[in-house]
């Protein structure tokens, strides 16, 4: 990924910075810049997620992606985060046999890969069991 | 508006075409078309080509004058389209509609992908180019991920069990073997499915549909004149398209696609048909849970019960609602952007009674269904036997 | 200059790799190293994470117990071996993830094992002097050990994070003074480019490790008048188990003083780490009125001590993240092939 790309998501991918409309209070993240429903009446203002949710689906990834091949099999969750929006994300620093729809996570900071040994390395968001 | 029909259909072996390449492809699949529909090359008006991601795996853009050129057909107008793995239905669509507006008379819909110049860890890459990139394919998502997740919840909500979503896949295989064109011809049973490797559990290898070469074009015309070109012309009844979100974790269901229920809809609407009056279907099974939910999502079995009707049987070729006749994209092969206008072709031979020991008796109505990426695009069309 | 400790956190990763597991590679003893070493097992990083995730995570834990905004934070010092670039600070990565980008100063540190404490020391003078109101220190490491060296039992990864502050009821506990010995001593060190450390055999005893700390240690307690028993607590900075000890015992510090502050044994040494997490181990038991003694000792060499008092503040605050006992007992054992993967020794 080029670096201005991945600079310029640094706090979403950091700090869970998505949005929120300051017309129907509905939160999103990843953050969204209109808000689907309110459209032109929307006010969208950066709003930071606590990082909490459930997991409402997971699978067990064995044929990773590149840069990913060295963790697998790892499980991959569609978390609900508690302020509503859902999220996919890695799951870390658990035996991916253990996790269960339902099962309580945090985000954690964690190293997402690297544009090759020479590149950027890039840094984002992981979930583990809590 | 008028009413469009085809006239005219083609398409390559679909497989790992080792010596064929992307310009050889699209002009046999178009000739075989155009030898089909009886009619001169000069007659062509215009060409819609369906095609992903030819800039990733042959390193070309700008497809659509090369094709025009390969074809000999310039300077007709000629577009790409792209939808993912909804190219070629969307090619269609837009064919169709240039048609209906009376812009054009005769029109090419053609789609063809070339996968397997690259090695194999490149066409995965560039196929999960079609789910959201910052926040699904940079946390380490891919394709047969994001349907494993689907699978997984459908699972959870309606018991659907591993051994339904290998019958989708045994059935394909087994319908593929009385398909001359598609990449495989071999059977297969529920067993080998379930001790295939795991790729993304729930799915294992044998849930994923392959990586293909091929290509497949539909000449389009406009009804009223079809008959001066072929005795059985095939209306396009009905179309509907629909978007939603690109990624998986923004749906509010991860257990059906809202954008085929509603792309259904509205072809259904078009056609004034419902969900009954459909006697075979061509649905874009990439994985066995595909298949499960689009049958669900199109009407033909209540929402849950995709797996049990399956395993039933009901989708079998002598079954109530025959689905993937040709095999689908599990048993014919899927090059991605031809996949839309191969599921045209396969219903156009259906409604014909061309289809050889594949054939559904008395079709009259049936279905294509081709979704893009995991349900971001989904082009429907119904078509019917034209009188 | 009254200046103190407003907050602390350590991260430790959860897998470990048993003595058992090297020795048995290398045909070694394990029972012996053990003994030798103090030892029993050393932590691993996961395959995501490195000595900035880590310093992140303590530095998070760090602002919780402190309870104060980040953006009030006017300096941020990451000191480390093992830094994941050689050019581009950790410390802005730590910065922008615990948002008190953008009115800061930041800068990384190395002085092997000592990096840490040398920010400490700094951040001491920046909020004494009324430069910044709060300033963040951070040790972590993700230490390599070459196969088949000594060191192979013992390099650990780990962090922690100590945020100073000016002296009023936000501080957990006044630092009193520090003062600290400084020679060139090549003992143990790593070329640029190098992927490993080596180090003098036994020169790394008595000339580095000994002599600095045990100069440190009597430099303080002269500074300030005072004796071994005028301490609750003392920390070392612990390569092993038994150099602490050794040390304690020759200034006079009784096994009770050194033990609560010892966690090599049970999670090898974390370099840049070890000292800081030593004392958040330390401050996750300690009473109003506790005094501690830490000194640090970083190869190259130099020791940096402190003598550091605690106040009511620490009850309220202790809990408000995961104390260094939790990090221990979170744990799952790998064999060494998995080590070697881990840790990048086997490359596709």
């Amino acid at each position: 990924m080029a670096v201005p790309r991945f600079w310029r998501e640094i706090p979403n991918r950091y700090n869970l910075i998505g949005t929120k409309c300051g017309n129907c209070n509905k939160v999103f993240f990843p953050p969204r810049y209109i808000c689907p429903g309110c459209r032109r009446i929307g006010k969208l203002e950066p709003y930071k997620l606590n990082g909490k949710g459930k997991i409402i689906s997971f699978t067990i990834t064995h044929v990773a992606p590149n840069g990913f091949e060295d963790q697998a099999p790892y499980a991959l969750a569609i978390i609900e985060l508690d302020e509503g929006p859902c999220l996919t994300a890695q799951l870390t620093d658990c035996d991916p046999n253990q996790v269960k729809i339902g099962d309580r996570v945090e985000m954690a900071f964690r190293r997402m890969g690297q544009d090759g040994e020479d590149g950027a390395i890039y840094y984002g968001y992981k979930a583990r069991l809590v | 508006m008028r009413k469009v029909a085809i006239i005219g259909v083609g398409l390559t072996k679909f497989g790992e075409l080792w010596d064929v390449s992307f310009r050889r492809m699209i002009t046999e699949a178009g000739a075989r078309a155009i030898e089909d529909a009886g009619i001169d090359g000069k007659q062509i008006g215009a060409m819609y080509v369906g095609n992903m991601s030819a800039g990733q795996f042959v390193r070309q853009e700008h497809i659509a004058s090369l094709i025009a050129d390969q074809a000999g057909l310039t300077p007709i107008p000629c577009t790409r389209v792209e939808a993912a793995c909804a190219s070629g239905g969307l090619a269609l669509r837009q064919a169709m509609i240039s048609v209906a507006s009376g812009i054009h008379d005769i029109v090419v819909a053609a789609g063809i992908e070339k996968m397997t110049d690259v090695l194999t860890e490149q066409t995965t890459e560039a196929l999960a180019t079609a789910a959201d990139q910052e926040w699904e394919a940079f946390v380490g998502t891919t394709f047969p991920g994001l349907y494993a997740l689907m699978a997984r919840r459908h699972m959870y909500e309606f018991g659907t069990t591993e051994e339904q979503l290998a019958k989708v896949a045994v059935k394909n295989h087994h319908n593929a073997c009385f398909n001359p064109c598609a990449q495989y011809q071999m059977e297969i049973t529920v067993e080998d499915v379930l001790n295939s490797s795991p790729v993304n559990t729930p799915l294992k290898l044998l849930d994923c549909s392959p990586i293909t070469d091929g290509a497949a074009c539909v000449i389009l015309a406009p009804a009223d004149k079809a008959r001066e070109f072929t005795d059985t012309p095939i209306l396009i009844a009905g179309t509907g398209q629909a978007s939603d979100t690109i990624s998986l974790h923004d749906r509010p269901t991860l257990t059906g696609l809202a954008a085929a229920k509603k792309a259904a809809e509205l072809a259904y609407d078009m056609a004034g048909v419902g969900p009954n009056d459909i006697d075979l279907a061509e649905v874009h099974d990439c994985f066995t849970i595909a298949e499960i939910m689009a049958i669900e999502d199109l009407g033909f079995c209540k929402k849950g019960d995709g797996g049990k009707v399956t395993e039933q049987g009901e989708t079998a070729i002598g079954g109530r609602i025959p689905i993937n006749t040709s095999g689908g994209l599990k048993g014919k092969g899927h090059p991605v952007g031809a996949t839309g206008i191969a599921q045209a072709v396969e219903i156009t031979q259906q409604l014909r009674g061309e289809a050889g020991k594949r054939q559904v008796n008395g079709a009259e109505i049936g279905l294509t269904h081709n979704v893009g990426g995991s349900g971001g695009t989904v082009v429907v069309h119904v078509l019917r036997r034209g009188d | 200059m009254e200046v103190g400790i407003v907050g602390y956190g350590v991260y430790i990763p959860r897998y470990r790799l048993k003595v058992e597991e090297t020795a048995k590679i290398w045909g070694a003893d394990a029972e012996r190293i053990k003994r030798g070493l103090f030892l029993e097992e050393k932590s691993v990083p996961g395959p995501d994470e490195d000595a900035a995730t880590i310093a992140v995570e303590a530095a998070r834990n760090a602002v919780k117990r402190a309870g104060i905004n980040p953006q009030d934070i006017g300096a941020i010092y990451v000191g480390s071996e093992s830094h994941p670039y050689a050019v581009k600070p950790t410390a802005t990565i730590v910065a922008e993830a615990i948002e008190a980008t953008p009115d800061l100063t930041a800068a990384d540190f190395e002085f092997a094992c000592k990096a840490g404490t040398a920010g400490i020391q700094t951040c001491m003078g920046m909020v004494g002097s009324g430069m910044i109101k709060y300033g963040m220190a951070i040790g972590t490491d993700t230490a390599q050990g070459a196969p088949g060296d000594p060191l192979e039992y013992t390099a650990a990864a780990g962090g922690g994070a100590v945020i100073v502050g000016k002296g009023g009821d936000q501080i957990l506990a006044t630092i009193d003074d520090t003062y600290s010995y400084t020679t060139d001593t090549p003992d143990f060190w790593r070329r640029e480019m190098r992927p490993y450390p080596k180090h003098g055999g036994r020169f790394t005893g008595k000339p580095a490790y000994f002599k600095h700390v045990l100069s440190a240690a009597h430099g303080l307690l002269r500074k300030l008048q005072l004796t071994p028993k005028d301490f609750t607590y003392v920390v070392f900075h612990q390569p092993n188990g038994k150099f602490p000890l050794q040390a304690g015992k020759e200034l006079g510090f009784t096994k009770e003083q050194i033990m609560p502050g010892l966690i090599t044994p049970k999670i090898g040494n974390t370099y840049s780490g070890a000292s800081m997490i030593g004392l958040a181990a330390v401050l996750d038991q300690a009473k109003l009125g506790d005094r501690i003694l830490v000194v640090s000792f970083g190869s190259g060499a130099g020791s940096d001590a402190f003598s550091i008092t605690v106040k009511e503040g620490i009850e309220t605050k202790r809990d408000a993240a995961p104390k260094v006992a939790d990090y221990i007992n979170r744990k799952v054992n790998i064999d060494y092939a998995t080590y070697t993967k881990f840790r990048q020794l086997l490359v596709r």
